[in-house]
């Protein structure tokens, strides 16, 4: 690797931006969700703790939606600034869903704004519930929109390539790719996912730490059933995934398998590590589920990566990733389905035992972490191509060679954005707590249990 | 009107909204600052926190539907202004993030006080983002962005020796304190605030001189730079005149304390007038000589795609801004400070 390539660095520089911007993308999709499920619940039981909740979560939302706001326009500046050429041939194609995508961010950030300043401004309470439907919608649109053209980049379709420039467009061919249904699905699950979780993970903390107030009770049973619904919903669409892979692009599942010979009844490989000759070693190997991931049937043919030529073989450490991710996404849905069940096992009949409290608490770094291997093993998984099949990624990039001096400099962006933006949060919280605010909010003895 | 026209009319149209919402986004943020430093503080921070409260994430949203309409409609753009603008452009993005998050922790973040350090750099980011962007305005007119050997590159000598490049800049910083300042004097007096009007009025009055002569030595300055474009203009100098004129009813409105909403309002025309003939007279191209509106549009069926979008995106977002002006901005009690704090 060296600092002169401006492609190697526009693919950190560009990976870094990612990185930064998914968890908050991530919290910008999911979050609104979860704020409407409790504001709800409060109005309909005339519960205040729940209205207090809304406003919490909506109070440190704020902060993520300004963090992420930025993240996502320097990505998307950045797409033009580092892969100019990528875009030249590709905006031919894929124009339609990121002009999509900016006014479906346009619609939600005007109801954010209405909603966050009209707290007691209604009369009717649902009226201000009713704002979360549009930020919602803006928020899971945008994600759809610029998800289905990354699903265009694994799998181009809608147009004929002559002399290099795309003719014959159909733009929403093109959009409504093979991929799209299960990318699409997978990030918007997986975002729901990741918000449930962290905000469960705040709950549980709190009573780590001793906080005995209902209030925090009742915010841990309502974020952990949202993590459990939403961890499942995922991991079925992720089989689905799969199954999109295996017809698709099958060198991804292979690499990522480490399935070299095409086969029926094919094992899935579980951990293990490569030696020189591609022998998979001290791996657990799990009969047939390969085949059954692939297409519901044990005597599915599964093609290997020897397929292949070997300068279209995506990194085989992808394979660390999916199992990372996989292993994330069980664990998910684990913890919370004992949580769910703690009343019917044996002597569990009291609070939360303290290991589940912090069982709980990890679900945020679990959820958080496969996000982030989710997005590596796909974007990873499709090198060496750009726009899979027609652009290389070393032919989209910038030839400036500026690159490394940006690199140096947005790293220093990210370290000041999240550093500063963990502690404006925690200062938030730290200041305020849920008995001051209760009795602000509801003065005629609404607080204290 | 052919497609290739109707495209560039709706982006440079969204451009101008930028111009005019960030303008007095900017601004704002300048002057809050400055307020707090001079001691105005109590008189005209609460005006301006009203307003930019509910808004500063919506005018982001301005620029980026710009790029995107833009590569989308002129894909050869990406290529020639996204390679020489590598530099440029990341340190707009910084900028543009210092200065949003640092607005987000002040405002939500930190208890009733405010953070000096939070605001100065807000402040100041709000003049070096204007002044970072007109200068695209620069490039575009050709002789600085060039294309060596099948590599394009940004001539930097070419770029800071330019008068044009600095006229340019000169412009986009007092007319974002213009334009804001402006603004800012109507919206104090919807809120019936008099001492943060008679201060803000002093400053639209102070910014609105410098604003009329770097305008002026703006566009004379285009003739050295591009002959060509600054020809296209005389033959439509009608707008600029008309452009004056509506500059004049509005100081002049301000400086007599009357129809302040008209006064605001000759102020958008008068931007509308110099941005739609300075655009106009730029035709056919978006970047001289290399990308060319009816040479390098999109294909057909992307054109009438994005068009589409556009229109049912417009109806969509047309009724979303008015409920959002009506309750922020022509809301009387909102104004005034009659309504919940902000952000809990």
């Amino acid at each position: 690797m060296s600092l002169n390539d401006p492609v190697m660095m526009s693919r950190i520089l560009t990976g870094l931006t990612l990185f930064v911007h998914i968890n908050l993308a991530a919290i910008g999709v999911g979050l609104p969700v979860m704020m409407a499920l409790a504001e709800w619940r409060g109005i309909r039981t005339g519960d205040p703790h729940y209205i207090l909740l809304a406003r919490r979560w909506a109070r440190g939302f704020v902060i993520s939606v300004a963090v992420g706001v930025v993240t996502g326009t320097a990505i998307g500046l950045q797409l033009s600034l580092l892969w100019p050429t990528f875009m030249r041939v590709a905006g031919r194609a894929i124009a339609l869903p990121m002009f999509m995508e900016t006014f479906a961010f346009f619609i939600e950030a005007i109801f954010l704004g209405i909603y966050l300043y009209t707290w007691d401004r209604f009369r009717n309470k649902y009226l201000h519930l009713l704002l979360l439907i549009p930020t919602a919608i803006g928020s899971t649109a945008s994600a759809f929109f610029i998800t289905s053209m990354n699903a265009f980049m694994n799998m181009p379709q809608g147009f004929t390539l002559k002399n290099g420039v795309f003719t014959d467009v159909n733009p929403l061919m093109a959009m409504f790719n093979p991929a799209t249904p299960t990318k699409v699905s997978h990030v918007i699950a997986s975002s729901y996912t990741v918000s449930a979780c962290l905000l469960v993970a705040i709950a549980a903390f709190s009573l780590l730490k001793g906080r005995r107030h209902v209030y925090y009770k009742k915010a841990l049973k309502l974020t952990v059933v949202s993590a459990f619904v939403f961890a499942l919903a995922t991991a079925i669409i992720g089989d689905f995934s799969g199954k999109y892979l295996a017809r698709y692009q099958p060198e991804k599942l292979a690499a990522a398998e480490w399935h070299f010979d095409t086969r029926d009844k094919a094992p899935l490989i579980y951990g293990g590590i490569l030696d020189k000759n591609n022998q998979v070693k001290y791996a657990i190997k799990i009969p047939y589920a390969l085949s059954i991931l692939a297409g519901s049937s044990p005597n599915m043919t599964v093609i290997g990566l020897n397929e292949f030529p070997k300068e279209n073989i995506p990194p085989l450490s992808i394979h660390y990733m999916f199992d990372l991710k996989v292993t994330n996404g069980i664990m998910l849905i684990l913890i919370p389905f004992i949580y769910i069940l703690r009343k019917r096992i044996p002597g569990m009949r009291g609070a939360v035992p303290k290991w589940l409290l912090i069982g709980l608490v990890a679900l945020a770094p679990l959820a958080f972490v496969a996000v982030e291997l989710g997005w590596f093993f796909a974007e990873v998984g499709r090198q060496p191509w750009i726009l899979r099949g027609y652009m290389r990624v070393s032919e989209g990039a910038t030839t400036s060679t500026h690159v490394p001096w940006m690199l140096v400099l947005f790293v220093l962006l990210y370290l000041v954005l999240c550093v500063s933006c963990l502690r404006v949060l925690g200062k938030m919280f730290r200041n305020k707590n849920v008995d001051d605010e209760l009795r602000e909010l509801y003065p005629e003895g609404g607080g204290m249990k | 009107m052919s497609y290739e026209i109707l495209g560039i009319t709706v982006l440079w149209t969204f451009l101008y909204g930028y111009l005019i919402v960030a303008s007095i986004d900017f601004g704002a943020g300048f002057f809050s600052f400055y307020s707090v430093s001079t001691g105005h503080k109590n008189k005209v921070h609460r005006v301006i926190q009203r307003y930019l409260s509910p808004v500063w994430e919506v005018t982001n949203v301005f620029l980026i539907f710009f790029e995107i309409g833009l590569i989308g409609f002129f894909p050869e753009s990406a290529y020639y202004y996204g390679t020489a603008l590598l530099v440029p452009g990341s340190i707009v993005i910084i900028l543009l993030a210092i200065r949003a998050v640092y607005y987000a922790y002040n405002t939500y973040g930190i208890s009733n006080n405010g953070n000096i350090v939070y605001m100065a750099l807000y402040g100041a980011t709000g003049l070096l983002i204007p002044a970072a962007l007109s200068t695209v305005l620069a490039l575009s007119e050709g002789g600085i962005i060039e294309e060596i050997g099948g590599q394009v590159l940004l001539n930097w000598g070419a770029f800071f020796s330019n008068p044009y490049t600095w006229s340019v800049v000169l412009l986009a910083i007092v007319s974002v304190l213009y334009i804001s300042a402006m603004f800012l004097s109507y919206y104090a007096s919807k809120a019936e605030d008099r001492t943060a009007f008679e201060i803000l009025r002093r400053y639209a009055l102070f910014w609105s001189g410098p604003t009329i002569l770097a305008s002026v030595f703006a566009f004379f300055q285009i003739n050295r730079q591009n002959p060509e474009h600054f020809q296209n203009m005389l033959h439509i100098a009608w707008m600029f005149v008309a452009s004056l004129l509506c500059f004049l009813a509005a100081v002049y409105l301000v400086w007599r304390r009357r129809s302040l909403g008209w006064s605001f309002i000759f102020v958008l025309l008068q931007f509308a007038f110099a941005w739609y003939g300075y655009g106009r007279s730029h035709l056919p191209y978006v970047l001289y000589k290399y990308v060319n509106i009816y040479q390098n549009f999109t294909n057909e069926a992307m054109a009438t795609a994005m068009l589409t979008a556009f229109i049912a995106g417009f109806i969509l977002l047309v009724p979303s801004l008015v409920l959002l002006m009506r309750l922020f901005l022509f809301d009387a009690r909102y104004i005034r400070g009659n309504s919940p704090k902000k952000g809990s």
